[in-house]
């Protein structure tokens, strides 16, 4: 089980979080005529990435708020969190 | 039976306490400290089980967790639990075990004709005989190795048992309680560090319950005696007996199992039988010691042939000879420890060593004690079938390759030690990169990945001194990062004698002429002559030797089976062991029972139950209860005999006729405040809410991004800036996250603040033409009239003294209320319902009925919002914005999506208006096609229509919207159906809605 560290309450186990992909998808902007492909890139394709990963998990039995995980999927290292809205450099 | 093996002198155990036990339906006694192993072992009983290929007589190899054979079926307290090793149970008064892998009895075994058959059971037997033919599997195969094989039967009752669970934090967690163990502990306990020391036998002290050492001018055993009383006494400091760490997760979270009943003949009222601690540790010591090694040779698996260590420790730990007339066969020291304490017990060993010729001081030792020792000499066979009797024994050449000449040594036990493998298994779990260590021919940790610590025995370190100077160094380092506390603690000098060289041999070579088994893994029989095929067969990898031949697979995971595969493979395929590498370890380090995996978690605790506040009312007044996701909701109320098909018609006939009242608690309820909610809720549904007035409620349906339906529900404006959302019960937590996830990562510009209030609001829909009535007795001062409140119109009102919302919202397409209060006054709310409502047939309804109405009505729930469906799918077509934009609204674009002949609901009704459709049945056009036969759609719910009195579908229908008149069959062969039906609208009870509005 994940220890993972919410920017907002601390270190905390995993099974007070959900999962939530892949954080560096942007959700293209409203009324804004996009191709089948940019859309279809946003919706459904993945990167299924074996490494470093950035991702999205929602601490949804404490704060609920959703934050950004600098994880290895491979290894399950935690490198860093972030808030929503904090810039992943 | 008197126990002829025990010795008087020696032993931990409590001679003052005897307790009786049964052992294959004959009684026998053994003392309160024994384990059912030790035990039997003093009463001469070596058989305990068959093996499970070959049926052969299996007895005790080991003393612990590494043994491979000695499984039993024990009973306990009317209950019965399925392979427990003998070696671990703990004697209690009355205990009742039997073997395992044996039909009829363990001394006589059909099974047993495998053993004559081996050479029709090579590795991979099961792979190449039982494929084909197929059918032959399930009749024939199956059964058979159901009834020969497989260890023990599991229990089919309910389990009584109660089983918990722990979390727990600590500094530093130590995983064995041996010399290293206690060091470490103790130097971090000194440093005030948080520590919990593991133990998995019910004696602290490992290896220094056994060895003939001196620590701090006491003996070993004293001394460790002496630091477990005084980390006992520590605040900081947790020691547990009885507990297996037995897996190492991710960010060191270690689970460990507390046997906290197992050793007494019935768990105390109000304890645990087993209790799961699940340990987050910032460091973690391994000195989980070592297990030693057996050496392979013929019929190495008779019973009577052990681990030297075991012996010894069966004499030292429970005063038990394992044999009076034992034979010791080594490649190193510590078979002379085991001669050396037979010697001194009063029985004459005679030691085979392989070595040429030896020497240390433990060797001088033994020589000067008399013990007879024979240098380069090695077990050929075992010979005995239920039992030793004697080893055919031989000296053997220089490069181990030609044997002497041979003969036979009477003898009624082997012990054989084969040098020492570290436990590297938690080191391994953790995601450390073991390596070969070429000094002791095993492998230890590499390079930690968490933050682990692996020493003494464990590490691949055999010296005592060495051990615990590193130990008590190591606990005071780490524990002194973590409290800064740097507290010294001297190191007790140690008296231990020097042991020579171990000698690299593991398999003695068959003699000329003899194919004696020679086994490997004793779990699961796999011998030398199975590796040597499977590398004849062409497999390399060791992960593919290991599969093919399921070498090491076994539940004792190759404890003592690992390192001597290794060694055969790499000698066959002349390489180094570390080239052919070796097998990564997983969770469980033993097998672990399944109850203390669940907990607490089973029948109504595996998942919470809600409650409405008026959940007392409708017990009170006979409501069948039905799961709808975590809540008990009221199915019907039922009256007299009634059935649910009876009940459910009654109370949906008066709904349409009368008025009836039905708890909505259960709705997911939205709280959404702030400047940009109406933005939000127009982002969010697909169609349009900026110009929804303030006391308004409109019904909405959310996609998400692909288009798919998400959810539907009303939402009213109760103010400028103040909405209140319903989603479906089952949908409530997922919707709270969706608009959470807008609004904090992709709109965070928005200024809304969303939260659930589903707990907050006790709900009554109050419904049917009557209504109004029920309303205005409600609420007498407010004008409630079709002008006062019409459709989709919102009020607040004062209930006999509560604050009350009113919506009008209409879910079974009557004329329909939903009244909210504050959850405290919710069965204040009920009761005065059902009271002004009894002048008009109020009567509560339940799901069931509520199903009935929405059904005929075709409004669609989430059988319909299935996660499959777009809007136009639900016919919802009409609310989907073409002007403005919502989250999945370009989806909708999909060709899929927009196909002429796309998928829509209808309604479906059975030809002869008398057979009920099973839901889930298929839509297809001709009964009598060929399977597969074509399928047009659905059925995704059913009821009996109370307005038509027939039964009524609706469906999920290709082409629905060409289809209304159309004669087709539902098809179930679940159930066994083919009904003629025709395709009709799906609002099949008013269809132009005028009651909602009346
Ligand atoms: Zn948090």
């Amino acid at each position: 089980m994940l220890y993972i560290n919410c920017p907002h309450c601390g270190m905390r186990p995993q099974i007070e979080f959900s999962y939530g992909g892949d954080a560096s998808v942007k959700r293209p902007e409203l009324n804004k005529e996009i191709s089948d492909q940019e859309w279809d890139d946003f919706v459904y394709n993945r990167k299924s990435l074996r490494g470093k990963h950035l991702e999205l998990w929602q601490h949804i039995s404490g704060c609920r708020q959703w934050i950004k995980v600098e994880r290895d999927t491979a290894t399950h290292e935690i490198f860093n969190t972030f808030k929503a809205d904090e810039e992943v450099a | 039976m008197s126990q002829d093996f025990r010795l008087e002198s020696i032993g931990l155990i409590n001679r003052d306490k005897k307790l009786s036990f049964k052992f294959n339906g004959k009684k026998y006694f053994g003392y309160e400290g024994d384990t059912l192993a030790s035990a039997l072992l003093a009463n001469g009983v070596h058989l305990v089980g068959r093996s499970f290929k070959y049926h052969r007589p299996r007895g005790f190899f080991g003393a612990g967790v590494d043994e491979p054979y000695a499984i039993v079926q024990l009973y306990r307290n009317n209950e019965t639990e399925p392979n427990i090793k003998a070696t671990e149970q703990e004697l209690f008064d009355g205990l009742e075990a039997k073997s395992v892998n044996c039909w009829p009895s363990v001394n006589f075994d059909i099974g047993a004709i495998n053993n004559f058959l081996k050479i029709f059971l090579p590795a991979g037997f099961y792979y190449k005989t039982f494929m084909w033919p197929k059918s032959f599997w399930y009749r024939i195969y199956e059964p058979f190795i159901r009834k020969a094989a497989g260890l023990g039967v599991a229990s089919t009752k309910h389990d009584k048992e109660r089983y918990e669970h722990k979390y727990e934090y600590c500094d530093l967690l130590i995983a064995g309680s041996g010399p290293s163990g206690l060091s470490s502990a103790y130097a971090a306990a000194k440093n005030g560090a948080k520590v919990i020391l593991a133990e998995d036998k019910p004696r602290f002290g490992g290896s220094l319950l056994t060895s003939d050492v001196n620590i701090g001018n006491q003996s070993g055993k004293d001394w460790a005696e002496g630091i477990i009383a005084e980390l006992k006494t520590m605040p900081n400091v947790v020691v547990k007996n009885r507990s297996q760490i037995f897996g190492y997760y991710d960010h060191n979270m270690l689970v460990m199992s507390e046997k906290v009943s197992d050793h007494l003949p019935k768990t105390k009222k109000y304890h645990p039988n087993k209790r799961l601690w699940y340990i987050r540790a910032k460091e973690v010591l391994i000195s989980s010691g070592s297990i030693e090694r057996p050496i392979v040779f013929g019929n190495n698996d008779t019973p009577g042939v052990m681990l030297s260590s075991a012996a010894k420790e069966y004499l030292k730990v429970y005063g038990v000879l394992v044999g009076k007339n034992p034979l010791i066969f080594t490649n190193n020291d510590s078979g002379y420890e085991t001669a050396i304490e037979f010697q001194k017990h009063g029985v004459q060993p005679v030691i085979l060593d392989s070595r040429k010729n030896p020497d240390s001081e433990i060797i001088d030792e033994a020589k000067s004690l008399g013990i007879d020792i024979k240098n380069s000499y090695v077990v050929v066979a075992a010979q005995g079938y239920k039992k030793v009797k004697s080893a055919d024994v031989a000296s053997i050449s220089d490069d181990k390759k030609q044997l002497g000449k041979i003969e036979n040594i009477k003898c009624d036990c082997i012990c054989v030690s084969g040098f020492w493998t570290p436990s590297i298994h938690l080191a391994s779990q953790s995601g450390n990169k073991t390596k070969f260590k070429e000094e002791i021919d095993a492998f230890v940790p590499g390079i930690s990945k968490q933050q682990e610590t692996t020493l003494g025995a464990a590490n691949g370190v055999f010296s005592l001194e060495e051990t615990l100077q590193t130990s008590f160094a190591k606990g005071r380092e780490l524990s002194k990062k973590i409290t800064d506390n740097d507290n010294e603690v001297s190191i007790p000098n140690v008296v231990e004698k020097k042991s020579s060289k171990h000698d690299k041999f593991w398999c003695v070579p068959l003699p000329a002429g003899k194919n004696y088994k020679r086994f490997l893994d004793f779990q699961n029989d796999v011998a030398v002559s199975d590796i040597e095929i499977a590398l004849r067969e062409g497999y390399r990898s060791i992960e593919h030797v290991k599969r093919y031949t399921t070498l090491g697979m076994a539940t004792d995971q190759g404890k003592t089976s690992n390192l001597n595969g290794l060694q055969l493979v790499s000698e066959i395929e002349n390489k180094v062991v570390p080239a052919v590498g070796h097998t990564t370890f997983r969770p469980p380090y033993t097998p672990i029972s399944i109850g203390a995996i669940v907990g607490r978690e089973v029948g109504k605790h595996s998942k919470p139950t809600r409650k409405s506040p008026m959940h007392a009312w409708h017990e009170k007044n006979n409501a069948v209860f039905v799961d709808a996701g975590v809540w008990l909701r009221p199915r019907y109320y039922k009256r007299g005999n009634e059935n649910l098909f009876e009940g459910s018609k009654r109370e949906a006939k008066n709904v349409r006729t009368n008025v009836g009242v039905c708890d909505v608690t259960t709705l997911g309820k939205i709280d959404i405040k702030g400047p940009d909610a109406a933005e939000l809720l127009n982002r969010v549904y697909t169609n349009a809410w900026l110009k929804l007035p303030v006391g308004k409620a409109r019904y909405g349906v959310m996609l998400r991004e692909d288009g798919i339906v998400m959810d539907d529900g009303t939402t009213t404006r109760i103010s400028e800036n103040h909405y209140h959302m319903t989603t479906t019960t089952a949908q409530a937590a997922n919707v709270l996250s969706h608009l959470e996830y807008y609004l904090q990562l992709v709109w965070p510009e928005l200024n809304v603040n969303v939260v659930s209030t589903t707990e907050q609001w006790a709900g009554a829909a109050i419904a049917g033409p009557k209504s109004r009535d029920v309303l205005q007795k409600l609420f007498p001062n407010l004008d409630v009239s079709n002008e006062g409140l019409p459709f989709m119109g919102y009020m607040e009102g004062d209930l006999f003294g509560v604050k009350a919302r009113i919506f009008r919202i209409s879910f079974s397409g009557e004329l329909a209320y939903e009244v909210n209060v504050e959850s405290d006054n919710g069965n204040f709310m009920w009761e005065k319902i059902m009271e002004v409502g009894e002048d008009f047939k109020i009567q509560p309804y339940g799901t069931e009925a509520l199903s009935t109405l929405r059904i005929e009505m075709g409004h669609v729930a989430g059988s319909e919002l299935d996660g499959r469906t777009i809007p136009y799918d639900n016919s919802l077509e009409g609310l989907v914005s073409k002007k403005k934009d919502f989250i999945g609204k370009r989806s909708l674009q999909r060709s899929a999506f927009t196909a002429e002949d796309r998928q829509k609901i209808v309604g479906v009704v059975p030809l002869d208006k008398k057979t009920s459709i099973p839901e889930g049945s298929h839509l297809v056009k001709d009964d009598k096609a060929p399977l597969p036969n074509p399928k047009l759609g659905h059925i995704s719910a059913s009821c009996w229509s109370v307005e038509y009195d027939n039964p009524f579908s609706l469906a999920i229908l290709k082409d629905g919207k060409n289809m209304i008149g159309e004669k087709l069959f539902a098809m179930s062969p679940l159930k066994n159906k083919v009904i003629p039906v025709e395709i009709v609208s799906s609002h099949y009870v008013d269809p132009k809605g005028e009651r909602v509005r009346s």
